[in-house]
């Protein structure tokens, strides 16, 4: 049963390192957001260490959203899409596959670039490790959630602005929890609350979303 | 055998056709016809389940296809106007994609063979996107040559930019398969025989 989902991931990473760019853009994207704001608050070491893990999460929220538009569109326009659905195994494992491939093209670069912005804000080596463990968390949740919105919009005009609308409200739960344990843990506070919340959302996420998701990409492609 | 019953298509606030009927038995082959817009596409897309019909029912070999999609699926191939090629990949690994989606894993050197028979030799190494239109649709129509086992053929317009040797290519591995027991439906606008089978013309206008 994986083996298809398995070759659905090979396939779009395969494809998303051809289209270097785009993987690219968004990785640029991410880092220029986050060094904004040093230019734009200050170089007061304090303000920006209590603003960095803020600062840090809500750009990965805006990088990870970016790249939603791509994650279904092209395959439904080329017809793909419909042969993905004809395949004899459950669509919500392919999706799965698809949402995998799609993490680790937008959000591990993210998560691997994040030590280096935290340096830049001066947060203390415990701080960054949380910020790298809460957005290898949160991250995968949030190409989650961001494919059920991708999937609704399929195929609706202007659907990039809606997707925007119908998926950030949802992103606020994982920049609460994420950005807060690395707050707590940059004023020494116990953090395991956070961090647990952040894993229940992941699992949560990844046993309800596949199947919205293929609900919903059964509606657009009928 | 795959039957039609009352069939009723809508699109938004459009009724495309109504009390549909057919059967179509193994070893048959059918030309859905009808102009413009009478639905023929929204008729293929009922009959491989991505698209649920209004009113009626379909069944394959005395089962509703709703009742099993999987195991329907799995005995399905269906190839709509989209080549479901991607444009970054060649010709050999998209079709290494799509076979292994439909669960049958040929051996490199026979999606090769196969891409050679339909005169595609030189470019199976090329990124998709660098094809011509019949190029693209000569690939995907490669996955027939592996898809022999599946009993139901289901092809929208597979003639659409092909030039005349690929055409009766096409039309012999079409008419091969009716005669080996298999069913077909396609559609088309142009008048291209089947060696070997005595076509059916199903038309949906009025």
């Amino acid at each position: 049963m994986g083996a298809v989902a398995w070759s659905v991931f090979q396939r779009d990473v395969r494809i998303a390192l051809r289209h270097r760019s785009d993987v690219l853009t968004l990785f640029v994207f991410f880092v220029i957001v986050v060094s904004l704001f040093p230019l734009g608050v200050g170089p007061e070491p304090q303000i920006l260490r209590e603003i960095a893990p803020g600062v840090v999460w809500v750009a990965a929220l805006l990088a990870c959203m970016l790249a939603l538009n791509r994650l279904f569109a092209a395959d439904f326009a080329d017809g793909t899409l419909e042969q993905l659905a004809l395949v004899p195994q459950p669509l919500p494992v392919l999706v799965l596959g698809k949402v995998a491939a799609h993490w680790v093209t937008t959000g591990l670069p993210l998560v691997a670039i994040a030590p280096v912005l935290g340096i830049q804000f001066d947060l203390t080596a415990e701080a960054i490790g949380v910020l790298v463990v809460t957005l290898l968390l949160g991250t995968p949740t949030l190409s989650l959630i961001g494919a059920v919105g991708a999937a609704l919009t399929l195929g609706v005009r202007g659907g990039g602005g809606l997707l925007a609308l119908l998926v950030l409200p949802l992103y606020i739960p994982v920049l609460i929890f994420g950005a807060g344990a690395v707050s707590a843990a940059a004023q020494g506070v116990p953090l395991s609350g956070h961090l647990s919340l952040l894993g229940a959302t992941l699992a949560g996420a990844l046993a309800l979303v596949p199947w919205a998701v293929a609900t919903s990409i059964r509606i657009s492609l009928e | 055998m795959l039957e039609a019953k009352q069939l009723q298509c809508v699109r938004g606030a459009r009724r495309l056709f109504d009390g549909v009927n057919f059967t179509v038995k193994r070893g048959e082959a059918v030309r859905v016809t009808g102009i413009n817009g009478a639905g023929k596409t929204s008729l293929l897309r009922l009959l491989c389940g991505l698209a649920r019909p209004e009113s009626g029912e379909i069944l394959f070999d005395g089962t509703p296809i709703s009742a099993d999609v999987d195991q329907f699926h799995g005995k399905l191939l269906y190839l709509g106007h989209g080549n479901a090629l991607k444009d970054d990949l060649t010709a050999v690994e998209n079709l290494r994609f799509l076979l292994t989606s439909h669960d049958i894993h040929p051996a490199p050197s026979d999606i090769r063979a196969a891409l050679e028979n339909l005169g595609l030799a030189r470019i199976a190494d090329l990124p998709v996107k660098v094809l011509s239109q019949g190029q693209k649709r000569r690939t995907a129509l490669a996955q027939l040559e592996f898809c022999k086992s599946r009993p139901l053929w289901l092809l929208d317009e597979p003639f659409t930019a092909l030039d005349v040797h690929a055409v009766s290519a096409l039309a012999a591995t079409m008419g091969d398969h009716v005669s080996k027991g298999s069913l077909l439906l396609y559609t088309t606008h142009q008048d291209v025989e089947l060696p070997g089978v005595q076509v059916r013309t199903l038309s949906l206008n009025g």
